[in-house]
């Protein structure tokens, strides 16, 4: 109860009752949309999950990673590898693999924070291990190289192995959204929550204040990798299929930035919003070039949309969102 | 919270062989306010780094109560005791009033609510109640200075350090801060450091100064003893007028 109220303290009831008539809808959801609306709201959940979890490093500490490809891949290739060759099922697997993707977080945040790397060169740092990391996995014989690595495709339900259709992985990905949101706002009404909103506003004034600067960061990008990772194993089990060109792909780095980017940064809302803004239009563009028969044209539509948004919406969809309709989430 | 003795004994630092600071020693007892002067590229401001952590001395050492704080870093300083403000005033921008300060009453307080009490009422103090839900980025620079006050206090420290927060206020706003500061000391009996070149604010609060001028300490006493010192004279005159 505790807990709870101190997750809602602050909240207007109206908000509240909103988030609930939303988590109901998503429940039910599935029974309402058809097979092209569920996977559409699979990829939104998605993306609002990972969002959340790079937003911890970028929009509360303050670190700007680039490379959080480097984490989703790892935790996929892991948990898949681990299922593959000794027939360890993921909810075992998902433990390593999220470890992996911890560790790797903590290497790169150790030698980018320790050695003062700040802005774009940290940025540059984790685009490095994430490349490093791709032309590894090329190479790699157990992880099956740059041929990918592949999971049977089953059609029978088997939750224990998660083998089975969307319905399975909507209800995964929902679960995992909802759970990084709770823990996001969580964090965010904590000590360590206001220490990284004070390390991302000033590093130095948060230290004369008794900030550990180092082990708050470090803390950050630990829990940003691993909940990462936990997308990462979500995706390899529900596409079946990892290649390194992809899975640790820079444009898959850039992807999981764009939602909370376009939601708002450092919002809790910013990157579930973003990631349904984006999504949509994504979807919208694709219908329309295959309408037209203009190949190209959702790219070009889409980052024009992209631009138009970053302009005229510097902050996010969100904070001004959330102020037509007076909740008001401010940046704390 | 009661106050802590600073002692610095021959401290020093060069940077790429420019000496910026050389042995400097000097030491406020606790619970006394001091005030450390001297004009412009002096070293005060690396005197102070020295004694928050920021910078290591190259030689000498800094005690607490007796205890070595230099070589530690920032945060390390602070739990022993040190707040400290910033000659350029470096508020958490985009967060709040309110939350700035909350943050610095983290340091003691983990709970979130009780630390947001503490920031309140040392706004309430420092004027700057009316204004704790806007931004710190919009602020005027007087009520930066004073949030950067309100802030290293709520770290509860034992010594405060504080550099420049007289400049840009107004002369009533320098006599409100002064009885502030006067009074903070009488209350909590909290050791004080400032730098400062508002000779009223040095006058009215130092029980003693320090007077450091390329990097040396060329003089310390009283005000009034200060004030008079031919050394000191002649590194100011043509700069400022002692009042």
């Amino acid at each position: 109860m505790k807990l709870i109220r101190r997750l809602t303290d602050g909240v207007p009831s109206r908000a509240l009752w909103a988030l609930g008539v939303l988590l109901v809808a998503l429940l039910v959801a599935p029974a309402l949309l058809g097979k092209y609306g569920l996977s559409v709201l699979i990829l939104i959940l998605y993306f609002a999950f990972v969002g959340q979890a790079w937003n911890i490093m970028m929009g509360f500490a303050g670190q700007l990673s680039l490379g959080h490809a480097l984490y989703a891949g790892l935790g996929g290739y892991v948990a898949a590898g681990l299922f593959f060759h000794y027939g360890l099922g993921p909810w075992a697997g998902v433990f390593v693999a999220v470890a992996a993707a911890a560790a790797a977080g903590a290497i790169v945040g150790y030698l980018g924070f320790r050695f003062s790397l700040a802005g774009v060169y940290f940025a540059l740092l984790t685009i490095a291990f994430s490349e490093f990391t791709r032309l590894a996995f090329d190479h790699w014989e157990w992880a099956g190289g740059s041929g990918g690595l592949f999971l049977k495709v089953d059609s029978t339900v088997d939750v224990w192995n998660l083998r089975g259709g969307p319905l399975l992985f909507y209800y995964l990905i929902l679960a995992l959204a909802v759970g990084a949101f709770i823990l996001c706002r969580a964090l965010l009404e904590s000590r360590l929550g206001r220490y990284w909103l004070a390390i991302r506003e000033d590093a130095e004034a948060a230290q004369a204040v008794g900030v550990p600067v180092l082990r708050c960061k470090m803390i950050a990008v630990v829990i940003s990798a691993g909940l990462t990772a936990l997308a990462g194993v979500w995706n390899a089990f529900y596409y079946n299929n990892l290649f390194p060109e992809t899975a640790f792909a820079m444009g898959r780095s850039i992807e999981i930035t764009l939602a909370p980017i376009i939601g708002g940064l450092g919002t809790l809302f910013g990157p579930m919003v973003g990631a349904v803004v984006l999504t949509g239009l994504g979807e919208v563009f694709t219908d329309a070039s295959e309408y037209f028969h203009v190949p190209g044209m959702k790219q070009i539509f889409y980052g024009l949309a992209l631009l138009v948004i970053v302009i005229y919406r510097p902050a996010g969809i969100w904070p001004w969102l959330a102020g037509r309709l007076g909740i008001g989430e401010r940046r704390p | 919270m009661s106050g802590a003795r600073l002692e610095l004994d021959g401290v020093g630092k060069a940077f790429r062989g420019l000496r910026a600071v050389h042995d400097v020693s000097f030491s406020v007892p606790a619970g006394t306010i001091h005030a450390l002067i001297g004009p412009n590229g002096a070293g005060k401001t690396t005197i102070f780094n020295m004694i928050a952590g920021v910078y290591v001395p190259d030689a000498g050492t800094v005690t607490l109560d007796g205890r070595k704080i230099s070589g530690l870093r920032p945060d390390r300083v602070c739990d022993a005791g040190v707040g400290r403000t910033f000659q350029i005033v470096k508020p958490f921008r985009g967060l709040s009033v309110l939350e700035n300060v909350t943050i610095g009453a983290l340091h003691q307080r983990p709970d979130l609510g009780e630390a947001r009490e503490v920031a309140a009422s040392l706004l309430a103090q420092l004027g700057l109640h009316d204004r704790r839900h806007q931004l710190a980025e919009n602020l005027t620079l007087p009520d930066r200075k004073r949030l950067e006050v309100a802030r290293a206090l709520a770290t509860e420290p034992k010594v405060l350090l504080l550099d420049e927060v007289m400049a840009g206020l107004r002369p009533t706003e320098i006599d409100v801060m002064v009885a502030f500061l006067r009074d903070l000391n009488a209350r909590t009996g909290l050791t004080i450091l400032l730098i400062e070149h508002v000779m009223r604010a040095v006058m009215a609060l130092a029980r003693e100064v320090v007077v450091v001028s390329y990097g040396e300490k060329i003089a310390e006493g009283t005000p009034q003893e200060i004030s008079r010192h031919q050394a000191v004279l002649d590194v100011y005159l043509g700069e400022q007028e002692m009042s």
